[in-house]
């Protein structure tokens, strides 16, 4: 490469990094950063931070992301934000510590910094955003199934593994609340591992041994899909019905055959819509990231603040029959 | 007149009938007719698999990849569905049974012409082979709305009372009967785990006889992989996870010799149906689930103790003198 063309590339450069501010200056800028592009469930996320931008009106969002999940890209990608001096960035990290010194820098330039999703460390954000609470997961599994069941019934677990953490939460909260659903009865838990032949042999197994079973509740993606297809060749489609947590792409040939009429899981175009209010409130509005804060997000409602600026958003989002094939490319 | 009862297979057919008649003093349900079905449906894939295993373990080896064989050919025949739902089923079935040869392939040569332990092999093969499921898939799920109905419909679809699954499991049982008992590469497996010197000087090739049973195991694998897949209308890369040593187990307790040359397809079948009623009984006999693991472990322990316990011939006496004297 002569000298020459060294010389006019630098310039050129130089002048795209000098430009490029100069015509965004008005519009407040917030970045959403995902775990990795091409990811559908980002993409939908990305989709409802775009809604919050026509909302809000003056803003421009900028989705981006490393091209594989790793922390280094998106170390990276934090870099290149904050050359570019967004207004705010908002994170579903790869890493809850390797990211802190990048977002840390951010900070201290000005930016307003959230983690949504999969979370930050407290000193490497201003608040983290969680889809849901354990508390609202485990209510919402219950009234899944209590929806369809007006007059009681007899309801069965189906969860992972004996050991699984974030199952046996949820199945703890679960009952809790079981006191606001009169007459609903939990008959059984079994567990099937998270193994797809397992979990049907259980499910199968669930519909011999209490013949007036009205529903199963699989709180885990693997059990939910089992199960289902279980119902489906007992030919009990009608009478037990599938329900807990399960992904829109992985449950469509349930709620088909019908042997799911509804599920849950987290909306992801809700959560960057959220994310992006949150943002802006921040950056623009002067509102506080301190534990018990409460801070507006649109149509989403307030985001109330733990002791480590931490916040669920809302009930899981249910799936059925009428907004699935919305959802099923998404994610 | 004795050696034409097969003492260990009349045995652990004992065992099995009074642990259907334990399990049904628990819950009666269990031997009705069609519950009975569904369980034999239900071990069929692992009757498939136990008898490919059988084949390898009589020739000493061990085929550990057969899991991972099958849930990579269930994915890719899930993902040549979805790209192509016209494809008719049995083309299907001989791309999944060609895969799944081919996979015994690369076994069957890395053991043959490499002399590697054939554990080691497959115990490569099998993560390899799951390595591959996460490349092609991207770790996303082929779901039941995304495969062709036909594709799902024809391992349930019925025929003469029992699906087409337990068809296929009975047909295969019997071509592997007449296949160890009446053919040249039967007996050849037989002699091979028996006494492999002895084998090289009837002319017997030892490192092929190994080969074609890792070539036939993986076929095997192949087939259930289509059949897995179809079954459970679910594609992922964990499916499966573990249940290589399901079908070790099984051949274990069948009575087949881990140290080769020992068992039979009858032994083969029962150990299969033996898990099978175990895994099936489980649920619904009403036992904590913290317990089961440990129960159908030691189901395991005591079914191969009996085995073992007559697999042992009384050593005959040459020398009646000899015996006289002691």
């Amino acid at each position: 490469m002569s000298a020459l063309k060294k010389l006019t590339i630098s310039f050129a450069l130089a002048g795209a990094m000098l430009g490029a501010p100069a015509f965004a200056q008005d519009d407040v800028r917030i970045a959403i950063v995902a775990k990795a592009l091409g990811i559908g469930f980002f993409e939908a996320a990305a989709k409802g931070a775009e809604e919050a931008a026509d909302e809000l009106g003056n803003v421009e969002i900028i989705y981006t992301g490393p091209t594989d999940t790793t922390a280094e890209g998106q170390i990276e990608v934090i870099n290149s934000l904050i050359a570019q001096n967004v207004d705010a960035i908002a994170i579903s990290a790869n890493d809850t510590d390797a990211l802190v010194p990048a977002l840390k820098r951010a900070m201290q330039r000005g930016i307003t910094v959230i983690s949504w999703d999969s979370g930050v460390a407290p000193e490497g954000r201003q608040l983290h955003l969680n889809p849901s609470s354990n508390p609202l997961i485990g209510n919402m599994i219950i009234k899944l199934a209590a929806d369809h069941l007006p007059d009681g019934g007899e309801v069965a677990l189906l969860s992972a593994t004996t050991t699984s953490t974030n199952q046996n939460i949820w199945m703890e909260e679960m009952n809790a609340v079981m006191g606001n659903y009169p007459g609903i009865e939990v008959v059984a838990t079994v567990y099937g591992d998270d193994l797809a032949d397992k979990s049907y042999r259980e499910a199968i197994g669930l519909m011999q041994s209490y013949p007036e079973l009205d529903a199963i509740i699989a709180p885990t993606s693997v059990g939910i899909v089992a199960a289902a297809q279980a119902v489906v060749d007992a030919g009990k489609v009608g009478q037990v019905n599938v329900t807990g947590l399960g992904l829109p792409s992985e449950m469509a040939g349930a709620i088909e055959s019908g042997a799911s009429k509804s599920f849950a899981i987290w909306n992801p175009i809700d959560l960057g819509y959220s994310a992006t209010m949150l943002a802006y409130e921040l950056s623009q509005n002067g509102a506080e990231a301190a534990p018990g804060a409460e801070i507006p997000m649109g149509r989403m409602g307030n985001l109330s603040l733990d002791e480590k600026s931490e916040g669920a958003m809302a009930d899981p989002f249910v799936y059925d029959a009428s907004n699935i094939d919305d959802f099923k490319s998404i994610f | 007149m004795m050696r034409f009862i097969p003492v260990r297979e009349t045995i652990l057919g004992s065992a099995i009938l009074l642990l259907i008649i334990l399990i049904t003093s628990r819950f009666p349900g269990f031997v009705a007719p069609s519950n009975l079905a569904n369980v034999f449906n239900d071990t069929a894939p692992l009757m498939i698999l136990a008898l490919g295993q059988m084949v390898v373990i009589l020739t000493r080896c061990i085929d550990l990849s057969v899991a991972a064989n099958l849930a990579l050919t269930g994915m890719v025949v899930a993902m040549i569905n979805v790209a192509m739902p016209g494809l008719p089923i049995p083309m299907i079935i001989t791309i999944a049974i060609l895969m799944g040869a081919f996979m015994g392939v690369i076994n069957g040569v890395l053991v043959w012409k490499l002399s590697i332990p054939p554990i080691v092999v497959t115990l490569g093969t099998m993560t390899i082979f799951r390595g591959i499921i996460f490349l092609i898939s991207d770790g996303k799920w082929v779901n039941s709305h995304e495969m062709s109905p036909a594709f799902t419909a024809f391992p349930r679809a019925v025929f003469l009372g029992l699906p087409v699954l337990s068809w296929i499991a009975i047909f295969i049982v019997i071509i592997f009967a007449v296949m160890m008992s009446r053919t040249q590469f039967g007996r050849s497996i037989f002699a091979v785990g028996g006494n492999p010197h002895a084998a090289v000087y009837t002319g017997i090739n030892v490192g092929k006889t190994q080969f074609w049973a890792f070539v036939v195991s993986g076929a095997l694998a192949g087939l259930t992989g289509y059949l897995w897949v179809a079954r459970y209308a679910v594609a992922y890369v964990d499916i499966a996870g573990g249940f290589e040593l399901e079908v070790v187990a099984a051949c274990v307790i069948g009575g087949i010799s881990i140290a080769g040359g020992i068992g039979s397809v009858g032994g083969a079948v029962l150990g299969a149906i033996f898990l099978g009623v175990v895994k099936n009984a489980l649920p619904v006999v009403n036992i904590s689930p913290f317990w089961q693991l440990a129960i159908s472990g030691s189901a395991i322990l005591i079914a191969v103790a009996f085995n073992a316990k007559s697999g042992r011939t009384k050593d005959r006496i040459i020398l009646k003198s000899a015996e006289a004297k002691q």
